[in-house]
């Protein structure tokens, strides 16, 4: 067969493989990202269907995926919301973090990856799936709900953790001495500082007058300006994941709306390949080894997060439905700890961390909507 | 009126709640595509959502005219947030000169830069009335334009 046919036999392979798992996860009312990953280990060597010419257009289109997704998250919130969950989400988005980095640090210590590296698996345990918990919320029909403002207000902490978090993960994953790290991350932090208030300033302004094109026009131009971003990022070591959140943020009002939509299908394609080239970077023979780190970083992670859920929603006096309903919607992680998983392998941290980090997701991503519908039952009268 | 509350669903939209005189919590989710959510609580759970249902930009529209709210304010509650612009509702009192004479008669914009947006007649509604748009006695004309604009409008309408 000539190379050109293998190459679009597999990409068709792969693609259409990605819809028939998204459609079986969408039958089931789960997240379709464990799916992916368990697609990603069939591909790989060792797997059923191993690739063999597709393996450079998995790699770009995975770093297309996490680009896309970071922009993403930092399109979902404007700059001004992000400063308002500052000053109003603080305690519980500071409770938050401490109750499930810490879980994940510790047994990345015990683990063996190192005081540097434990910061990845810490990392891992404390993003709750923004992706996951958004469905979750509109499927479900919660938006309504009093407890509903205050996942949300989590949420967005979370994603204002993110902006920290990352700079200082992306230099460790790219190296270089510590001072030289040291430097990228103040740089980092600062850009973010700068990016976030400039948002929330003048975003609209700065939005309205580059976005003003067809679709076709303000598509091309948010491509071109987010990958170009991405890559001067990752050029002075603050990594392309956060050039790419922040030229989100930066995009408010209108503008952000209608590139949402435009960029949503990309998204997902791109993403999707992203979960897939992780599980192919899996061997599928290490997940015993793991499994008993994974199921233990699972129960605390699960209880902690469920607990921070809990205890910020009663502190609105909310009732006891709507905060078995807060603890269990945020149980879900997916999207972005395997993204920090994906940093993590490219700074060297431990072999286990990608099957401990996709077993892990594997779990959460399915659990946590199964939780979140048991919580939303009626209670039996 | 109840008390509405307005509530920030940050990636989400914006939640508008109030409680009935029953004790029911009712609120409209606005999501930023412009869908809207409308939900009601059974009284004995005020947390929980309980029917919830959607409606396009369309049916919000219905419902409002259903419900005998006028889509104009509606429109003009959305005009106020430009920064400088401000509108008010002008009555055409009995002894006005303009009662019984047309916009263009009175050179509203030409002389304030103010536009008459809509004219408001006991339950009915003009929206962006013509110049050839006569008034009438008892007329609430709904003007846009800058403060001072609108103060010289207000006096026109009362003394030509």
């Amino acid at each position: 067969m000539s190379p050109s046919a293998t190459l679009l036999l597999e990409l068709g392979g792969i693609i259409f493989a990605l819809a028939v798992l998204a459609r079986f996860a969408e039958r089931l009312g789960i997240s379709p990202i464990p799916l992916y990953l368990l697609g990603g280990l069939a591909f790989g060597d060792g797997g059923i269907f191993p690739l063999i010419t597709s393996q450079d257009f998995v790699d770009t289109g995975a770093q297309l995926g996490v680009v896309l997704l970071l922009f993403m998250l930092g399109l979902e919130y404007t700059g001004d919301e992000l400063v308002k969950a500052l000053r109003t989400g603080a305690r519980a988005g500071v409770v938050d973090l401490i109750a499930n980095f810490t879980p994940g640090y510790l047994i990345g210590l015990l683990i063996g990856f190192g005081a540097a590296g434990s910061l990845f698996l810490g990392g891992v345990t404390y993003i709750s799936s923004s992706g996951v918990v958004a469905k979750l919320l509109s499927d479900l029909g919660w938006t309504g709900n009093r407890e509903t403002p205050i996942v949300l207000s989590i949420l967005v902490f979370e994603d204002l953790a993110m902006a920290v978090i990352l700079p200082i993960l992306g230099a460790l994953a790219l190296g270089g001495s510590l001072a030289g790290t040291a430097g990228s991350v103040v740089a980092a932090l600062t850009l973010v500082a700068l990016t976030i208030s400039v948002a929330a300033r003048h975003g609209h302004r700065l939005s309205r007058a580059a976005f003003s094109g067809s679709d076709e026009v303000n598509l091309l131009t948010v491509l071109g300006v987010t990958l170009i971003v991405a890559g001067v990022a990752e050029q002075i070591h603050i990594s392309a994941a956060v050039g790419a959140f922040l030229v989100g943020i930066g995009v408010s009002g209108e503008a952000a709306h209608r590139v949402r939509v435009l960029l949503a299908p990309l998204r997902d394609l791109f993403a999707g390949v992203f979960f897939v080239f992780f599980g192919l970077s899996i061997d599928p023979g290490t997940f015993p080894d793991v499994a008993g780190w994974a199921i233990a970083l699972a129960l605390l992670t699960g209880a902690t997060k469920a607990a921070t859920g809990w205890w910020a929603v009663s502190r609105a006096n909310v009732s006891a439905r709507g905060r078995r309903r807060a603890a269990a919607t945020l149980i879900a992680r997916g999207e972005f700890s395997i993204v920090i998983a994906g940093l993590g392998l490219t700074a060297g941290v431990g072999r286990e961390l990608g099957p401990i980090a996709a077993a892990y997701v594997l779990i959460m991503a399915t659990s946590g909507p199964i939780f979140a519908r048991l919580a939303g039952r009626r209670p039996a009268a | 009126m109840s008390q509405i509350e307005e509530i920030q669903l940050p990636g989400v939209g914006v939640r508008f709640d109030f409680v009935t005189e029953d004790g029911q919590r009712v609120g409209v989710v606005h999501h930023r595509g412009g869908r809207r959510e409308v939900f009601i609580c059974p009284p004995e759970d005020p947390d929980t959502a309980q029917v919830t249902m959607e409606l396009s930009d369309d049916d919000a529209h219905t419902l409002a005219e259903v419900l005998g709210v006028s889509p104009v304010i509606e429109a003009m509650s959305q005009v106020q947030q430009v920064e400088g612009l401000a509108m008010d509702w002008l009555p055409i009192h009995p002894n006005s000169p303009y009662a019984g004479k047309t916009i263009g008669d009175g050179r509203i914009r030409t002389r304030t830069g103010v536009s008459v947006v809509a004219v408001i007649r006991d339950t009915s509604h003009f929206p962006a009335p013509g110049p050839e748009f006569a008034f009438e006695s008892g007329d609430v004309v709904v003007v846009v334009g800058t403060t001072d604009g609108i103060e010289a409008v207000k006096s026109i309408l009362a003394d030509g």
